[in-house]
């Protein structure tokens, strides 16, 4: 019942936030030169001026930018996020057949991330200022301050090109066409690369924070207590101190889940992967608003479920979240 | 970054030989069926039917779906395609297409001059882009059986115009999928084409990949060669570089690689990298002034600026092979209409530049700048963003202050050509076989604001309008090309755009590839020959 009034809460105070964002990206497009019509004369290269009419009156352009945004808002209250410019289709449709690849590599990489960030952060905090310490934290310094892009490109440049290991790009192998099981694997085997290059960057992140808050949890009174106790050093590590330096793991996910959504702009292109980051950007290039408020209104909506879903956790992790509120 | 560019070009001489012999004599062998042939696609477009939009990013899809009356051969002449013949009346009011037999769409309807009638009068002449200005005489399209089609115009319309426009915009389309079937821009068969052409659609994923197979019904016999085009959404250039080298792409067209990787991938035998098969897709990099900057409206500013630059110098520093100073607004492959007198050309000379700006009254100011401009590159290219950097340092050291204004595509065509909000812009001028297909509207007077890549410079010249008009209608091709050559000339007298450096895109391509840039616009071609060796 508490998590129910708890999510009933968060909704209701995200919806102005919400519309908030709509109508400030709204705003701020409009302060882009050009609009969708030109973005596409640029594409089509050249047009006469009676064609560039005749299209602004179809996609609703020749109204003011008040009644334009009314239009959008009033669709939006009855779900409908429009049609796309640039894709001819519903923007709900063209944002659905986005969804699946950048999820998977969402939930792939932060997996990858959470799992080897924290266990390379206990291992480190664990031997704090010995060798197993330095090396994992030059690596995580390594990779987090290695630009993305150019690690995608150097891991194409070795296991794509030189060792063969793995495809350089795309999401599945279409000169083949598999089905069932191997389809899946083959997309597994696409994702190997975007997922490192993404899920590093974050790991590194992880693995920094996840050291700092084992290492003030490990000299916190109730650790001494459980080891004076006579519990053994993996007992202690893993009942008393890991629970409590999750708390701050746990928040970044609910962070970064969003950042992931719309900042893979850069590992999508690289690897030539059908996610959301490249749809928005090129949405903006394409000055194709409907989209883009759609990805936005879609993203938003992803990032308070995650919320939602790290609170929960906070009240697992620790129960004094819960009866203190 | 100067180490790489200049690494890059140590490189040039091996493409110079790639230029010399790209074809290493494969004369000799035996075509291969089969296979599947990987295309980079960098830019998506919001549909693929050619008869609606004349650009390389459609040619390169649609042109092996759909075809076109006529295209080019491998000298450049027009060659049948859905057409077999074709003649003019005398006054060049009629011409009259006899269209190919036994030809059928994907769908296994026949193609008839039915179809022809509903493209030129429903799309070429409403909404293809440079198809409505080039039709716009045209008044109707009769056709006395399914395989003549006449076409009508109420002024002469020059046959060898018209022979050289079609190979881009004369793409046929199915009129039983879009007669009756609501708004032509809408139609969802844009996204799904069906033509007469070789390869017959199957897929479009967007932002992955298109797929189309082999059509076996193909009026060629036993053509095409392959089985199926898969072309790839990749939108990272240096990605796409290393998609080609993993060989999960076979071509790059349309300078689609950085200018150092294509300058790498010359050197590495597996590649081949040469400028043939484009020679039909020249463009020259332009300066364009706006005539409403009181300092640019003087001609003598004009002439100054472009003797402030050092062309050949930006060329070989910067560009490579695959440049070479342009001499006007028709390119040097244009042979049909290639003046031999261009004019006055603008050497570099900055003796020359300072004096005619202290003459135009442009004194410097205490900190030695006489004014400032604004310059808005456009963004197609990498070799704009230099040039545009160059003109900036080269102006500046002859007292001009330049600010550069970087924006994307649709912002640029807005600020430039509907807002003229600028003072210099700099962007590619594509010549498409003939003058009058979209290089005067570059001069000619009367364009209405917005319409991107024609005279927004807010200059107007009687003399210039006159050629443009009289050459449009002029059915003698000596006397056009004649008249082509003075428009040539004025154009480089007045400098309301100047043309410095003329260019052609640059195709990297696996050397697997047999049959491959045979015509001059090999991109956009139907590759009903192409095939790969195993």
């Amino acid at each position: 019942m508490r998590i129910f009034a708890l999510a009933g809460r968060r909704l209701v105070a995200s919806i102005p936030t919400l519309f908030l964002i709509l109508i400030g990206v709204f705003l701020l497009l409009q302060f882009a030169p050009g609009d969708t019509v030109d973005a596409m004369m640029a594409q089509m290269g050249g047009g006469d001026a009676a064609t560039a009419r005749d299209l602004r009156r179809f996609y609703g352009l020749d109204l003011s930018v008040m009644a334009q945004l009314g239009n959008y808002l009033w669709r939006l209250v009855r779900f409908d996020l429009g049609f796309s410019a640039i894709y001819g289709k519903p923007v709900a449709t063209v944002i659905a057949e986005r969804l699946p690849a950048t999820i998977l590599l969402m939930v792939a990489s932060l997996s990858l991330a959470f799992f080897f960030g924290l266990i390379l952060g206990v291992v480190a905090a664990r031997g704090v200022n010995r060798w197993p310490d330095t090396l994992i934290s030059t690596l995580g310094l390594v990779f987090y301050a290695m630009p993305t892009f150019w690690f995608g490109l150097m891991a194409i440049v070795v296991f794509s090109i030189y060792l063969q290991w793995l495809p350089a790009g795309g999401f599945e192998d279409i000169t083949i066409g598999y089905q069932g099981l191997r389809r899946t694997l083959d997309i597994a085997q696409h994702l190997v690369l975007p997922t490192l290059t993404l899920g590093l960057f974050y790991m590194a992140i992880y693995l920094r924070i996840m050291r700092g808050s084992m290492l003030e949890v490990l000299n916190l009174d109730f650790v001494r207590t459980a080891r004076a106790k006579g519990m053994d050093e993996t007992r202690v590590v893993v009942h008393h101190v890991l629970r409590n330096a999750l708390l701050p793991m746990v928040t970044l996910i609910g962070l970064q889940a969003g950042t992931m959504l719309g900042g893979s702009v850069v590992v999508e292109s690289v690897f030539s992967l059908p996610g959301l980051g490249r749809l928005a950007y090129e949405s903006v290039i394409q000055r194709d608003l409907n989209t883009l408020l759609g990805i936005v209104f879609v993203s938003a909506l992803l990032v308070i479920v995650v919320n939602f879903i790290v609170d929960l956790l906070y009240a697992r992790l620790d129960p004094r979240i819960t009866t203190g509120t | 970054m100067d180490m790489t560019r200049r690494a890059a070009l140590m490189t040039s001489a091996a493409i110079a030989a790639n230029v010399i012999n790209p074809f290493r004599a494969f004369a000799q062998e035996t075509p291969q069926k089969g296979g599947v042939f990987t295309v980079h696609y960098g830019a998506e477009q919001r549909q693929l039917n050619p008869s609606l939009q004349a650009s390389t990013g459609v040619y390169i899809i649609g042109g092996k779906i759909q075809e076109q009356l006529v295209d080019l051969d491998a000298k450049g002449q027009p060659v049948g395609v859905l057409a077999e013949s074709w003649e003019s009346s005398a006054d060049g009011k009629t011409i009259t297409f006899k269209l190919r037999k036994g030809v059928t769409w994907h769908d296994g309807k026949p193609f008839t001059s039915a179809d022809v009638q509903y493209t030129a009068m429903e799309m070429w002449k409403k909404i293809l882009n440079y198809g409505s200005t080039l039709q716009l005489f045209l008044t109707a399209v009769d056709t006395p059986d399914a395989h003549t089609a006449i076409f009508r115009y109420e002024r002469p319309m020059p046959l060898n115009l018209l022979l050289r426009a079609l190979p881009d915009l004369g793409y046929i389309s199915p009129r039983h999928l879009y007669e009756g079937k609501g708004d032509i821009r809408q139609n969802q068969v844009n996204l799904a084409p069906v033509g007469t052409g070789p390869f017959k659609f199957v897929s479009y994923e967007r932002g992955q990949h298109i797929i189309a197979d082999r059509n076996a019904d193909y009026w060629r016999p036993n053509l095409p060669y392959l089985d199926r085009i898969v072309w790839r959404v990749v939108t990272d250039r240096a990605a796409a570089a290393a998609q080609m080298e993993a060989g999960q792409i076979h071509y790059s067209p349309f300078s689609g690689l950085t200018i150092s990787d294509s300058a790498r991938l010359a050197k590495d035998p597996r590649f081949i990298v040469s400028t043939k098969g484009n020679e039909g897709n020249a463009r020259t990099n332009t300066v364009e002034f706006n005539f409403r900057r009181k300092e640019l409206a003087d001609i003598r500013v004009r002439r100054a600026i472009a003797h402030a630059l050092d062309i050949p110098f930006f060329i070989e520093n910067f560009l490579g092979d695959f440049a070479k100073r342009g001499t006007g607004p028709v390119p040097s492959v244009s042979t049909d209409f290639y003046p031999a007198d261009n004019g006055p050309q603008y050497p570099f000379d900055k003796a020359t530049a300072i004096k005619l700006l202290d003459e135009a009254g442009f004194k410097p100011g205490a900190d030695g700048t006489r004014f400032s401009l604004r310059l808005l590159p456009a963004p197609w290219g990498e070799d704009i963003s230099l040039f545009a950097t160059f003109i900036q340092q080269s102006l500046a050291a002859v007292g001009i202050k330049v600010e550069i204004v970087r924006n994307d595509g649709g912002g640029f065509l807005k600020q430039v050509y509907a807002d003229h909000a600028f003072d210099l812009a700099s962007g590619w001028h594509q010549y498409r076989n003939d003058p009058a297909v979209s290089t005067t509207v570059w001069y000619r007077s009367g364009q209405p604001a917005g319409a991107p890549w024609t005279n927004q410079w807010n200059w107007t010249d009687p003399t210039i309008d006159k050629i443009i008009d009289d050459a449009a209608t002029e059915v003698d091709p000596a006397k056009r090309k004649g008249l082509y050559g003075d428009f040539v000339r004025r154009a480089n007298t007045e400098l309301p755009i100047w043309t410095p450096i003329e260019q052609i895109f640059l195709t990297v391509i696996n050397a697997k590839a047999r049959n491959h840039s045979n015509t001059p616009r090999w991109g956009s071609a139907s590759w009903h020959d192409l095939w790969l060796a195993k």
